[in-house]
């Protein structure tokens, strides 16, 4: 019984422990690194910016570690992709950061795709018979320069809220990435426009709106179904279709298996193409605007190479 | 509804500006029609009152349709086509009519942040159907379908067996609470799991939690069949922390982060009712304690190590004023490469309990443990191994020990299929050769993976 007492003074002590920690003005923790990247462009040095996932990481599976919930309990804003994307990881982890400002419906909670573009809403009944959907639209849509922008712009106006000193120069850091985008935007548009219409196949369905812009038309997937790893049927059906189809552009994200990929190649004479769709997916790739040039740069090579139509 | 709501709004200041420009365009036009007539300061006046009623019965009438309207987009799923707008006969300059049908990229009004489930979503693309939904739980039902083959003489499971159902209800009660409800169906009946409301931003970096649930002694006690990586339970979970049900009352726990520049560190303090397979309360006095300490840390980005220890305390079954505490310390070893994250794992687990339980006779010192370990070797599959050693709470003469294997299949995150096969020595001296298998499979939302 003495001993029980001592213990519980002990944690009681320990819970008494009043911590004066050092902050920075702004702490932001994005969940991923397109969002860090781009919350980087507008913040500059006046912020500090954390990402949890990786860019080589399946963003669907991230671990809820608890040391993202330290992270997570400094964080002043909490930026996230959405649409369901982080449902299986960032909920836990920001109930037990003990944080307010960044709970669902607090000023520090962006959710990023209530500003863009959404593809892939499903129309129809949605049910788990058609693998890993999400029904409210593709969650991979930062992948459209566009949403770029417009993610930015609600940065802009977050930043300036949580900082208003400081708003002449997120103003000034908002108009130079937005005309830094518009020229990347330009270079792109130019060297995808020889082959808009080029047919490709994808692993996951993680490209639908960089296809959009740059005129890709994706036939088929490697996955049976979202979230659905590859089944020997469906991968014999595909290779008849890009066979038929005479595809030669194989996308696969850094963090999927490429002996399925590999082997649909050797079948069809595609080239597989590991495209990071992520800031941070290769070396490559530390920032926004260098993802599309790494990935156009990429793409137009394979296209000259294997001269797909 | 968001999506229809604001075309509505868009639409509102075309329409205001029509009413405004209406009667100013017909007041203008009244000159060139009569333009002998000199009028008096009389017929002026009335001339005004005149389009003052004018101006007031258009007015009125697009009050009017606007509210129709606005009952009407309410009415409409966004998909199907909005009926036509029926032009009443008093029509004035015509505003656009609302664009019909719903384009196939919703686009949302930035900074309509809402506070709807966990993640803040609102699912706009069900329409009016959806609006009453929107404050619903998310709701999810796992099944937990059992069998075993072999032969076990001294706790013999059923051949097969619906073991339990569990249906979840999660949702944030308001701007500072959420609620999540575990309700176990199981042939034995219903019964509340968990049920607890969880404080999330308490001053003072604190998290409490009030209701029931399942006591954060070690880890193995603080999973759901569901999440445990076995068919069974480990054997000592069952000799020293009450069985299938576990540790797990009514009470409060409230826990704090304690801040060091080393690790994740998390204090927990928790008092229970007393009324669980070990602590009986029979005085309202009589409540059982509970304490833990938890650290983690990475120690790579694909490798950590998660530390903790518990101790808890308070009135057991046998009588007032007959005690058991319990002590245990438990250590998890991890290991996932991010690039492969969903084809290799690996998880290392080990628990280890004292008892010291008073009883009429003398006090007993049980001690028991179990190490495992865990690891995927493809997308779907995983394999593991544990050893169980463990005394019995109230005679630690008896020792039940023994290995076990499974092999797990996921055809995908919401169903998997489970073997394990056990040898356990009883401390009776019956040996159990048995083969357990188990289906696991969950409908509805799509709830957090556990770590």
């Amino acid at each position: 019984m003495k001993r029980t007492f001592l213990i519980s003074t002990a944690i009681a002590a320990i819970l008494a422990v009043n911590t004066a920690a050092v902050r920075a003005a702004v702490n932001v923790v994005t969940t991923t690194e397109d969002l860090w990247s781009i919350v980087k462009e507008i913040a500059g040095d006046k912020v500090s910016v954390e990402s949890i996932a990786r860019g080589y990481q399946d963003p669907h599976f991230v671990e809820a570690k608890p040391s993202f919930i330290l992270k997570l309990n400094r964080a002043d804003l909490l930026a996230l992709v959405g649409l369901e994307l982080e449902q299986a990881w960032l909920p836990p982890l920001v109930t037990q950061s003990r944080n307010a400002k960044i709970q669902p419906g607090s000023p520090g909670y962006l959710d990023a795709s209530r500003t863009v573009k959404i593809a892939d809403i499903p129309t129809g009944p949605v049910t788990r018979a058609m693998g890993d959907v999400h029904p409210q639209g593709n969650p991979h849509y930062w992948l459209d320069p566009e949403n770029g922008r417009r993610i930015a712009k609600a940065v802009q106006a977050k930043l300036t809220e949580l900082n208003p000193a400081d708003s002449a120069y997120f103003a000034e850091r908002y108009a130079d990435f937005d005309r830094r985008l518009a020229e990347g935007e330009k270079r792109w548009q130019a060297a995808m426009a020889p082959y808009k219409g080029i047919k490709i196949v994808t692993y996951h369905r993680s490209w639908t709106n960089f296809a959009q812009v740059f005129g890709l038309d994706v036939i088929g997937y490697v996955e049976p179904k979202p979230g659905i790893p590859p089944s020997p049927a469906h991968t014999l059906t595909l290779v008849q279709e890009m066979k038929s189809q005479n595809v030669k552009i194989i996308l696969v994200e850094p963090y999927f298996d490429v002996k399925t990929p590999n082997a649909i190649a050797r079948d069809t004479g595609a080239t597989v193409l590991v495209m990071p769709p992520s800031v941070g997916g290769v070396k490559e790739v530390p920032g926004y605007i260098q993802l599309f040039d790494y990935n156009i740069n990429l793409l137009v090579a394979a296209i000259k190479k294997t001269g797909a139509r | 509804m968001l999506r229809s709501s604001f075309t509505l709004t868009s639409l509102r200041p075309v329409l205001a500006a029509a009413l405004v420009i209406a009667p100013a365009f017909a007041y203008a036009q009244t000159p060139a029609v009569q333009p002998a007539a000199q009028p008096t300061a009389q017929q002026l006046r009335e001339e005004v009152e005149r389009l003052r009623a004018e101006f007031e019965a258009v007015r009125d009438s697009y009050g009017e349709r606007l509210a129709a309207l606005e009952a009407r987009l309410k009415g409409i799923e966004p998909g199907q086509p909005v009926p036509p707008v029926v032009t009443p006969p008093t029509a004035a300059p015509t505003a656009p009519p609302p664009t019909p049908g719903a384009p196939t990229e919703a686009q949302v009004p930035a900074g309509a942040t809402g506070a709807g489930g966990p993640t803040g979503s609102l699912p706009f693309y069900g329409g009016a159907s959806a609006m009453s939904k929107i404050f619903n739980p998310d709701i999810a039902v796992i099944g937990n379908f059992l069998g075993a083959f072999g032969e076990n003489d001294v706790n013999p499971r059923p051949a097969f067996e619906m073991n339990e159902a569990e249906a979840t209800f999660q949702a944030v009660v308001d701007p500072y609470a959420r609620a999540d409800f575990f309700l176990a169906f199981s042939p034995e009946g219903v019964e509340i799991e968990e049920g607890f409301l969880t404080f999330p931003t308490l001053p003072g970096g604190l998290l409490a939690k009030v209701g029931k649930f399942k006591q954060q002694v070690g880890k193995a006690n603080t999973l759901h069949p569901h999440q445990l990586p076995w068919v069974d339970q480990p054997v000592v979970i069952d000799n020293l922390l009450g069985g299938d049900e576990g540790l797990n009352d009514s009470g409060i726990s409230v826990s704090r982060l304690i801040s060091n520049p080393w690790m994740f560190l998390e204090a927990t303090g928790e008092v229970y009712q007393g009324s669980s397979s070990v602590f009986q309360s029979f005085e309202r006095s009589d409540v059982s304690w509970v304490g833990r300490v938890r650290g983690y840390r990475d120690l790579t980005e694909a490798t950590n190590l998660d530390v903790g220890a518990s101790i808890a305390y308070g009135n057991n079954d046998v009588g007032p004023g007959f005690d058991t505490r319990l002590v245990g310390i438990d250590a998890t070893l991890r290991y996932r490469p991010l690039r492969r994250a969903i084809y290799r794992r690996f998880m290392g687990r080990t628990e280890l309990f004292w008892s010291d339980r008073e009883q009429v006779a003398d006090d007993v010192s049980a001690f028991g443990f179990y190490a495992s370990g865990e690891y995927q070797f493809a997308r779907r599959w995983f394999t593991g191994v544990r050893y169980d050693w463990s005394e019995r709470a109230f005679d630690s003469s008896l020792v039940d020990k023994g290995p076990s294997v499974t092999l797990t299949y996921w055809p995908s995150e919401f169903s998997q299929v489970r073997g394990q096969y056990r040898r356990l020595r009883y401390a009776e001296g019956a040996t159990a050769n048995e083969f357990l298998f188990q289906f696991l499979f969950s409908i509805g939302a799509h709830g957090a993976h556990t770590f």
